[in-house]
């Protein structure tokens, strides 16, 4: 925890009231508020698409609000690009450090207010000046050196350097330790309290429990768009945390389990993977999928879902382990490679990894068909019509015209489209990332009914999903990840919302 | 957002048929075509026959671009490929001469598809290499001379004509249809275009990506061979500084001309072999205005540029400001 | 990845070389040999000076060819022509190519065109205005002229350190106090960074993206005025293909086609590789000058694949989980 604030306590340093934000149809922000006080560690929790990357984006200046104020220090600020908001004293650094990494560290610093004398940049002057600025870090390295020869957490402490030397009033970290191990998170959190120290504000958004319980002084969660609430960290359970992040009305929606549901473990294992995994990706897991059987994947953002899927379907290869497909051992060297064995895969990232924005929905639906069968065997004209159309009507995507550009359509259509591309390829074991993110709640309950038929046809399902409600109603067996390794498998009666929260929230010694 | 709607060709058909009756207003002579020795001639057969090499070009240079690739080396393949065709032409038969020229071309393409598919090396910078290199290689086959022949063989691929219509512009409409049966024929144009459209989402629904960039960079060196031999029998010999210089920014133009965008996605064999005659047409008029033929440049700058501008999203942007551009 | 590395590769490739020359031909290693590389290459150097800023901040400029043939017919018809006193038009010219290159960057920057295609455009426009010009050689005979060529600053041995020489050098000298000594030259290699990152550093990104372009074909036009004290002449067909020979001395010195990272060191030596190329064929005199461009490109090829090599092990994670996100 960081020592209390140097200025007057409670003071708001930037108040954000009511904020409100729509992309098209779906309201990203509704009526949200957050106070960040000086000298506070703030966390900003939620999971995708809870609204933190809007809430930052409109704070900086990114993207324009609908309604709502911004003030900082008590005077209401708008600021129009991320330089204004830095300007005025709002820097942010994200995951992804946005420096430069082919130019020396001290350049970094000070790129565009280099010293200078006579036209030409004090190289010396600047070195030292850097030098001194990153000691208060508690950094002694070689300044003239690239940025990109050292480690990530170096380059966020560079990075926030040169955010706090541009006098930062509040700083914004956008998931600054995703990349970070054990060590350098420690360094990270060192400066970040100092900072705090110094009566700067800092938001911190991060999808490591442990971390906000390590570093912050109070926690402000979003869903959906909406404020969940404001706490103080010191009196907030891990649990009540989690609930707060992922549940609704944490009434036991186990109630709701369907029926039939753990009965299958007789059934045939479609795949296998043992001891499956790949060195800085994912821990080396153990996975079973049945025909007839959804086996649910859980954890926080970050977790390691994602990354578990993209290594069953051969988007990333894996470096040990063995799979297994209707009994024979295969190799999954590329999602080609996984097609031909009857896979399928909706990945989470709609736009850059699913759809082909330019073609229509019938080129859209036939591809994975199309490239299952070969180059040379063609679809005609008339069989992609005739797949387009089924399915257009089987799904219900709208509007029902085949030949309209598939980046025209709203969300929940495209993801029904990209259900039904590989519907169309027949697969046996289907990995659904997310079905349901970002989708109209018509589309929504009717994806949920389609995966509870697809699994009565007996088709085998992995999905993802961070709604847990929903998990429990639809899987059989519910693999918890946290920390980009597998935790916990819960099964038949096992499943419930409570216990896979427990899972997630147990406090088991962070691995590095 | 890049969605454009399907094309019907239009703009082009009516730019190419607009640029004919200029030529004609400057030279009423222009549609007149006489039949002599079996051949077709006239202003606008000479359009199709001048215009076939960039239309060859163009039509393996749109596969590429279509992936959101680029290959700069055309023009040196086509100098090397001419090159290998008349230094053979006197002393072997036809096919084995058809057969060296295209057989490196395939090794070019080969190796820009290597370059780019396996290791990885943006399209402009891999086939710079074969730009820079090509010229020389095809001067070390000529050892540095023009080198002429004679045989008729091979110059009828040039000066002969099939059925009244000259060589390339058979050549070219067959290669034309040809490519649009492998293409369209089969599921190759679909994955051309998820490919160059979004490359990510295409090798996850199970395309071979590498495969389809490797093939359309073997595809467009076998068009630029072609357009090589063509060169070479048209001028009865292979000059290896300039056959095929600049040709490759013509190519572009044409593809960029047809309406396939330079970052890749749909695109359309047909309207870019439009958009060669369109260049070509423009040359034809300049040469009959009686305007200087280094006038073709300026005025291709100018397209190019126009062209760009249409297609630029910042432009777009501009154009819907204007008072009534609204639809 | 170590900064230095693909330069020392060069300036060894280039010692070797020399060292290589000079156990093969006894009168290699002479201040003669050694000032006439840099005499020949003057015109080279200069414009490759320019082009290093343009790659370094990951653009590209085709149209540094066209440039100087247009500086070298617009000097020939000022001076010859019109009676222009030569220091003034070498002040015009170098008016006109910095509007010149400032349109060009400024098209990139606003229209958000790929600065391939948009100096492609200019290469078609600078060409095509020196065609309008004239066609013809035009010999300049100016005082200056002569008194330019009779100047040398004698070296020990026998060479003759050249006014053009000295021009190149002092050039590259300046260059190098631009880009590595200025907040200008950071610009420059924090756009080929990321010109993401720059902007939100708050560098203006459009300013310093034109002044970058006006910088390359200002240096152009030097290199043509150069290129007229050396042919006494000026032409519309001169210094074609010189944008390839420029791009390939810069990469052959070790900068990164990609952007980032370079030394306008590494372009001396790539030039001076280049011609160092020719000098052994001259002295050779078996070997035909195609060999040059041969050699040019396997050299461009090796340095490309090597530059490959270390992004990819670059890229390489650490340890652990660094970099182990989805992408």
């Amino acid at each position: 925890m960081s020592g209390a604030s140097i200025d007057a306590p409670n003071a708001p340093l930037l108040d954000v009231r009511g904020l409100t934000k729509s992309f098209a149809a779906t309201r990203a922000l509704d009526g949200v508020d957050l106070t960040l006080r000086a000298g506070e560690i703030h966390a900003l929790l939620g999971e995708n698409g809870a609204g933190k990357s809007t809430l930052i984006k409109v704070v900086t200046g990114v993207i324009r609000r609908d309604a709502g104020t911004v003030a900082l220090d008590g005077l209401p600020i708008m600021p129009h690009s991320a330089e204004e908001a830095s300007k005025a004293g709002i820097a942010t650094v994200y995951q992804e450090v946005n420096l430069l990494p082919n130019l020396s560290v001290a350049q970094n610093l000070f790129l565009g207010r280099q010293p200078t004398r006579f036209g030409f940049v004090r190289e010396a002057e600047m070195r030292r000046r850097a030098r001194v600025l990153l000691r208060d870090f508690g950094l002694d390295i070689d300044v003239g050196a690239p940025l990109g020869n050292y480690s990530v957490a170096v380059q966020h402490i560079a990075a926030i350097a040169r955010a706090v030397d541009m006098s930062a009033r509040v700083l914004i970290l956008d998931e600054p330790t995703a990349s970070l191990d054990a060590h350098e998170v420690d360094t990270l959190f060192a400066v970040m309290r100092q900072l705090a120290a110094r009566g700067i504000g800092i938001l911190f958004v991060t999808h490591f429990l442990d971390q906000v319980y390590a570093v912050t002084d109070r926690i402000t969660v979003l869903r959906n768009g909406r404020l969940v609430g404001e706490r103080l960290t010191a009196e907030l359970p891990r649990m009540e945390l989690v609930r707060m992040m992922l549940g609704r009305e944490l009434i036991e929606a186990t109630a709701e389990r369907a029926e039939g549901s753990g009965g299958t473990a007789a059934a045939e294992p479609y795949a296998v993977f043992e001891n499956f995994g790949k060195a800085g990706y994912v821990a080396p897991f153990d996975l079973t999928v049945r025909s007839g059987e959804v086996v649910g994947l859980a954890g926080l953002l970050g977790s390691g879902r994602t990354e578990t899927t993209r290594l069953v379907f051969g988007a990333e290869r894996a470096d040990s382990g063995t799979a297994t497909v209707a009994g024979r051992p295969v190799r999954l060297t590329s999602p080609a490679e996984a097609v031909r064995h009857g896979f399928g895969y909706c990945p989470e990232e709609r736009k850059t990894e699913g759809v082909v924005a330019e073609l229509t929905v019938r080129e859209n639906i036939v591809l994975a068909l199309q490239a299952k069968r070969g180059v040379l065997k063609p679809l005609s004209r008339r069989e992609q019509d005739e797949i387009a159309r089924r399915f257009i009507r089987l799904l219900d995507i709208r509007p029902p015209d085949p030949e309209r550009p598939i980046g025209l359509l709203s969300g929940g259509n495209q993801q029904k489209a990209l259900l039904a591309r590989w519907l169309a390829t027949e697969p046996r074991l289907l990995i659904l990332d997310e079905p349901t993110r970002g989708i109209d709640v018509g589309a929504h309950a009717e994806i949920i009914r389609l995966i509870r038929q697809l699994c009565t046809e007996g088709m085998a399902l992995l999905v993802v999903s961070s709604e847990l409600e929903e998990i429990v109603t639809y899987a059989d067996r519910v693999i918890v990840l946290r920390d980009r390794a597998q935790v916990a498998s819960l099964e038949g009666g096992a499943v419930t919302v409570s216990a896979i929260l427990a899972a997630i929230a147990a406090d088991t010694p962070q691995a590095a | 957002m890049a969605l454009r709607l399907p094309r019907t060709g239009t703009p082009q058909i009516a730019a190419f048929l607009a640029i004919l009756a200029i030529n004609w207003a400057v030279s009423p002579q222009f549609f007149d075509i006489r039949l002599q020795d079996g051949r077709l001639f006239g202003s606008l057969v000479d359009v199709f026959n001048r215009g076939a090499p960039v239309a060859l070009l163009a039509i393996g240079m749109v596969l590429v671009i279509a992936t959101r690739g680029i290959d700069l080396s055309v023009g040196a393949v086509m100098a090397i490929c001419g090159a290998i065709a008349a230094s053979l032409a006197d002393s072997h038969p036809l096919p084995v001469v058809l057969a060296a020229a295209l057989g490196a071309g395939l090794l070019c393409g080969l190796w820009n598809g290597f370059l780019v598919a396996v290791l990885g090396i943006q399209p402009i910078v891999a086939t710079l290499i074969l730009m820079v290199a090509g010229r020389g290689i095809a001067q070390l086959i000529t050892e540095g001379r023009i080198v002429t022949f004679t045989t008729p063989d091979l110059a009828f691929l040039g000066g002969g004509s099939v059925l009244g219509v000259p060589t390339p512009v058979a050549i070219t409409v067959a290669m034309l249809a040809l490519t649009l049966a492998l293409v369209r024929g089969t599921a190759l144009g679909l994955m051309i275009e998820a490919t160059g459209g979004n490359a990510r989402a295409s090798a996850l629904a199970g395309i071979g990506t590498r495969a389809m960039t490797l093939a359309v960079y073997v595809w467009c060196s076998l068009c630029a061979a072609l357009a090589g031999v063509i060169a070479a029998a048209d001028i009865l010999g292979a000059d290896a500084n300039n056959a095929g210089l600049w040709l490759e920014l013509d190519a572009i133009l044409a593809v960029v001309i047809g309406g396939t965008s330079l970052f890749g996605g749909r695109f359309s064999l047909v309207l870019a072999v439009v958009g060669a005659l369109i260049i070509q047409a423009m040359n034809t008029g300049i040469l009959l205005s009686g305007y200087p033929p280094e006038f073709n440049l300026v005025v291709k700058a100018v397209v190019v540029l126009v062209v760009l501008l249409m297609q630029s999203p910042r432009f777009a942007g501009l154009a819907m400001l204007l008072p009534g551009a609204r639809k | 990845m170590n900064r230095l590395l693909p330069v020392l590769v060069t300036t060894a490739v280039f010692v070797a070389g020399f060292i290589a020359c000079s156990v093969q031909f006894p009168n290699f290693a002479s201040t003669r040999v050694v000032a006439n590389l840099l005499t020949d290459n003057a015109f080279l150097g200069i414009v490759a000076v320019g082009m290093t800023f343009v790659i370094i901040s990951g653009g590209i400029d085709l149209s540094v060819g066209s440039v100087i043939g247009f500086t070298t017919v617009f000097l020939a018809l000022a001076i010859e022509r019109l009676g222009m006193p030569p220091l003034v038009a070498f002040a015009v010219i170098l008016l006109i190519c910095a509007a010149f290159g400032a349109a060009m960057g400024a098209a990139i920057q606003y229209f958000e065109l790929p600065p391939f295609i948009v100096t492609l455009a200019g290469l078609f426009l600078a060409r095509g205005a020196s065609f309008l010009m004239s066609t013809e050689s035009i010999a300049i005979n100016a005082p200056l002229y002569g008194h330019i060529s009779d100047y040398a600053l004698r070296l020990p041995g026998g060479g003759r350190l050249t006014i053009i020489a000295m021009i190149m050098l002092a050039v590259f000298v300046l260059g190098g106090l631009l880009l590595h000594g200025t907040r200008f030259g950071a610009n420059v290699y924090a756009l080929g960074g990321s010109r993401t990152s720059t902007a939100l550093m708050g560098v203006r990104v459009g300013a310093a993206t034109i002044r970058i372009y006006m910088l390359s074909s200002v240096l152009a036009g030097l290199s043509g005025i150069v290129f007229t004290f050396y042919t006494s002449a000026g032409y519309s067909l001169s210094a074609v293909g010189v944008e390839l020979d420029t791009i390939a001395a810069v990469v052959i010195g070790g900068t990164m086609l990609t952007g980032g990272y370079g030394f306008m060191f590494g372009t001396f030596v790539g030039v001076l590789i280049q011609g160092l190329i020719q000098t052994y064929i001259t002295f050779d005199g078996s070997l035909s000058s195609w060999w040059t461009k041969i050699a040019t490109g396997m050299l461009l090829f090796a340095f490309i694949a090597f530059q490959q090599i270390l992004v990819v092990l670059a890229r390489r994670p650490v340890r652990g989980i660094a970099g182990a996100r989805p992408s």
